[in-house]
């Protein structure tokens, strides 16, 4: 770094064009009516609290945490899969030993949770909850059963489409994520305001993509997921350590 | 749709040894910026406590070390009502206004202890944080910071986090000179500072309101 100690260039996290994230607020989302602020929200420039980010990893997981079809004491019911991806930032560069939190309702679309309180089936063999992290090239993986879908009371028959959630801190405040992961094809898209809320150009990015190859035979489906986090403006004249232009 | 082994992806090999956020060096430019389109979010739902409960996230230092505070306050609707359902994260400097993280120009540092994020839900009506109090942070432009904790706030109804700071009553003199303060109407300010409590500070969200929150966009 150049300059004195109380003056210093830092990396910058541009935004992603407002076409391509998802609101705070939509109207058919009704929760969000009383809840998402109302007004503008003030630009922050970023500084040194939004630069850096809780360096989290290997220490908040524990041993099974990747295997969510056995992690409650036996083998859970539905339709097993593997989800497995790459976590990137936008300049394509892996997010190694990042820390994924994930959680979803069991095959039946029931979370084991004390609100929900439709009537499907628990499963005492599954909480819905995992947690992995990235290894050095920025890939994950993870088992788990399907997701059903869940009715909700957000409209007359609303259903979420099967999602799993997904939970990333990155490596830096900007970078902070908590978002859904559908599967391709499902039929209840059309009618889910959460689904909906993500800008027609983002859609595409938040569904996994079946991958036969990576199919366990005689044991797993495979679905491919990549999260892509905001990444550092990439800077042409950047200099290397002697100093010269690269 | 990109997958793992997507031909716009770089070879890790020669990027995965970088600091995090630290730009390219070298001859990494020749072969041109690669832009992917960031995932979007999705609110964290109902169920956020399956997922997101941590035995030890309200404790970004220990409860008991020296100069540990509680930060509470709770999270408030439209209609005024507490949101009992609502994550509150912070991210903050430790009382010398350091960062345990590599994009640190002076360093990686922080005390001892001090884990520097904190979360809490709020199922009990509050959030409530054991941290330190931050120390003023450099500005990067050769001035100061009054000290901050950097908020996210998650929830049901909420797609996106929203972004708020917490800043502290008893530091009028760092406050009046604060850049992002000072950028500010006295009413929005207001917003934004913890007032002192008998074991820390205390500071409402307010999502919506006549005294809505000051939100930002990172
Ligand atoms: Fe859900």
């Amino acid at each position: 770094m150049s300059g004195s100690p109380s003056s210093f260039v830092l990396p910058r996290y541009p935004p992603e064009d407002a076409d391509q994230r998802t609101p705070v607020a939509f109207p058919g989302y009704r929760s969000t009516g009383l809840r998402a602020p109302l007004r503008t929200p003030v630009d922050l420039p970023h500084r040194l609290t939004e630069i850096t980010g809780p360096v989290l990893g290997e220490d908040r997981v524990a041993p099974g945490d990747a295997d969510l079809t056995l992690r409650a004491g036996g083998e859970a019911q539905g339709q097993r899969i593997v989800v497995f991806g790459r976590v990137l930032d936008s300049g394509g560069r892996p997010v190694p030993h990042a820390l994924l939190e994930i959680w979803q309702a069991n095959a039946a679309g029931r979370y084991r949770h004390v609100v929900d309180n439709w009537p499907a089936p628990l499963d005492p063999h599954f909480d819905g909850l995992g947690r992995v992290v990235t290894d050095s090239l920025g890939r994950y993986e993870f088992t788990t059963v399907k997701p059903g879908a869940y009715p909700w009371g957000n409209h007359h028959n609303a259903w979420r489409p099967a999602h799993i959630h997904f939970s990333l801190f990155g490596t830096a405040f900007t970078q902070r994520l908590v978002t859904q992961m559908y599967f391709p094809g499902d039929p209840l898209f059309g009618q889910d305001p959460i689904f909906n809320a993500i800008p027609p150009a983002a859609r595409d990015r938040a569904i996994a993509t079946f991958d036969l190859s990576r199919t366990q035979p005689d044991w797993a489906l495979a679905y491919a997921w990549d999260v892509v986090l905001r990444g550092t403006d990439q800077t042409p004249f950047e200099t290397d350590e002697d100093g010269d232009v690269a | 749709m990109t997958t793992h082994d997507s031909d716009l992806v770089r070879d890790a090999d020669e990027t995965n040894d970088r600091r995090p956020g630290t730009p390219r060096r070298g001859t990494g430019f020749l072969d041109g910026p690669l832009t992917l389109r960031t995932t979007p979010s999705a609110t964290v739902g109902p169920f956020l406590a399956i997922g997101l409960t941590w035995p030890d996230g309200p404790f970004a230092v220990a409860e008991g070390t020296p100069g540990a505070v509680w930060l509470r306050g709770r999270v408030l609707d439209g209609n005024g009502d507490v949101v009992p359902d609502a994550m509150v994260e912070t991210w903050q400097a430790d009382p010398d206004g350091r960062f345990a993280h590599p994009d640190d120009p002076r360093g990686a540092a922080t005390t001892e202890g001090f884990r520097g994020v904190g979360r809490s839900d709020t199922r009990h009506g509050e959030y409530a944080i054991c941290t330190l109090k931050p120390g003023p942070v450099p500005d990067g432009e050769g001035g100061w910071q009054a000290p901050h904790v950097d908020v996210s706030v998650f929830a049901r109804g909420l797609l996106d986090r929203v972004v708020t700071r917490v800043y502290f009553a008893d530091e009028a003199q760092a406050n009046a000179a604060d850049p992002v303060l000072t950028g500010l109407s006295t009413e929005q300010r207001a917003t934004l500072v913890a007032q002192p409590t008998e074991d820390g500070y205390r500071l409402d969200v307010h999502l919506q309101g006549d005294s809505e929150t000051v939100f930002f966009a990172v």
